[in-house]
């Protein structure tokens, strides 16, 4: 059974077992407009919770993707880099970043689940 | 409490922007559509499909009257020489020879007066300096009740004709009086995109009426300032403030295309003897980046020893091109064609290629 978290920066993280797989959601998809280059982490790279992780350029501008929690990458979505398209089109399925292994679970507990994330994006 | 410069301006399209569903952000002082739902993309790759309707109605529009040739103490075009009926780009420069600005200028069959149109963001102060500096010998009318439509892309000419007949006549840089669905138009066969298309101007209660009609053809789409961006610059036009300033001369901004012939051989503009004088020591170029990363506005340009030799003035992605795009400046001996360099882009050093404009080929009617 897996579980989906948030970030206040639009990123979610959705934990099977003990490999989490991370993305942004389809409002900072929206927000970003067309999607056309994406840079990814290599696997093996070690992450801290709101440390960036991953570029993401839209024809607009340039943005950061943050790891929503400490932790070792161990796979990137490398089908990006051929069809950026796929992060506007289903951001929050075929649209994954990377996946990574988590240092410290607790820190994946305090995230927004999708109700708060929900509620915090209807604030904005 | 707010400033009044703080207050967005609007212009006469602004109720149809938000029934468009655009995307309104603050540009020039005005709140302008930077998107429609259709995306930035499908509505740059519609516009070099079809037509794109932009709402320029920020832009800054004035006519001179008196003597006219005097505006040639501020511009190194070729003012005098411009015939009736034909409009001309020319850039408006400070004392000391820099550009201030880049503007259009027309000369209307039958009309003494000049039809200027000068940059949103510098209007202000163009008009100023062009009354102030020709105060003796001319006039100027600022025009703000007008609007500016611009009609772009392949099938233009044939949605305008049906709104204008007999506007498929007009060719590349030609400009004309006449009426666009019923409202009195000044109308030039130019644009901001590369591709054929029309500038309208009209008065601004006509605006929306006008851009109702063009937009309820099947070929329109309306299109925001993310395309308009991305258009200009794969057709390697200058966006003033970024690919040139006040701290660059026409050399430097590789625009002497733009200064007259007769102009040249008098050398009777501001800072003629610089911008005449020899190869300038930095020049406009334009570059592609290697790899499918775009480099942005600011990012170091370095020679492939590492030493920093200038800096992109415009970056993103080309649609049409599916592949990223750049302007910037680099001294001038990196400025050929074909010179290999490094863009850096988060720390990192990207290769890209000075590369020959336009990056999309022009497809004026002339």
């Amino acid at each position: 059974m897996s579980e989906v978290r948030y970030t206040d920066q639009h990123e979610w993280i959705r934990l099977d077992g003990d490999e989490a797989t991370v993305g942004i959601t389809k409002y900072a998809a929206e927000s970003l407009g067309d999607v056309v280059f994406v840079e990814l982490p290599a696997a093996g790279k070690s992450v801290s919770a709101g440390g960036e992780a991953a570029v993401v350029e839209s024809v607009k501008a340039a943005s950061d993707i943050y790891a929503p929690a400490g932790g070792t990458v161990t796979a990137a979505n490398t089908a990006l880099e051929k069809e950026p398209s796929k992060v506007n089109e289903d951001p929050e399925g075929a649209g994954w970043f990377f996946k990574m292994t988590l240092a410290d679970k607790t820190e994946f507990a305090k995230l927004m689940d999708s109700a708060a994330y929900a509620k915090f994006v209807e604030t904005l | 409490m707010t400033l009044a410069s703080e207050v967005l301006r609007r212009t006469p399209l602004y109720a149809l922007h938000l029934e468009l569903g655009g995307k309104m952000v603050p540009f020039a002082g005005y709140e302008m559509p930077v998107q429609y739902p259709a995306g930035i993309l499908k509505e740059h790759l519609h516009t070099r499909e079809k037509a794109g309707l932009f709402d320029v109605s920020h832009m800054g529009q004035a006519f001179l009257a008196g003597d006219t040739s005097a505006l040639e103490k501020l511009t190194p075009a070729d003012v005098a020489g411009l015939k009736e009926g034909m409009q001309r780009y020319g850039l408006l420069l400070t004392e000391a020879g820099t550009i201030k600005d880049d503007f259009m200028f027309s000369r209307l069959k039958g009309e003494a007066d000049l039809y200027l149109v000068v940059n949103a963001a510098t209007k202000e102060g163009d008009f100023a300096y062009i009354g102030e500096k020709l105060k003796d010998v001319a006039a100027l009318t600022l025009r703000p009740d007008r609007a500016l439509l611009a009609l772009q892309g392949p099938l233009a000419a044939a949605v305008l004709e049906r709104h204008c007949p007999g506007i498929c006549e007009l060719t590349f840089m030609k400009v004309v009086r006449t009426a666009v669905a019923g409202a009195p138009a000044i109308v030039g066969r130019t644009g901001y995109t590369g591709e054929d298309g029309f500038e309208i101007s009209v008065d601004g209660g006509d605006a929306e009426r006008v851009a109702r009609a063009l937009l309820a053809e099947s070929e329109v789409l309306p299109i925001g300032l993310g395309a308009r961006d991305s258009l200009r610059l794969e057709a390697g036009l200058c966006l003033y403030g970024h690919d040139m300033d006040e701290t660059r001369d026409p050399a430097e901004a590789n625009l002497l295309w733009s200064i007259g012939k007769r102009r040249k051989e008098a050398k009777d503009f501001p800072g003629a003897a610089r911008t005449l004088g020899g190869a300038p020591a930095i020049k406009r170029v334009g570059i592609r980046p290697q790899g499918r990363a775009p480099a942005r506005e600011g990012a170091g340009i370095a020679a492939k020893d590492g030493r920093i030799i200038g800096k992109v003035t415009s970056g993103g992605f080309g649609p049409s091109l599916n592949a990223p795009i750049a302007m910037g400046t680099v001294e001038n001996a990196f400025a050929a064609d074909g010179t290999p360099v490094d863009l850096l882009v988060r720390g990192k050093a990207m290769p890209a290629v000075i590369s020959p404009m336009p990056f999309f080929p022009h497809r004026y009617r002339r």
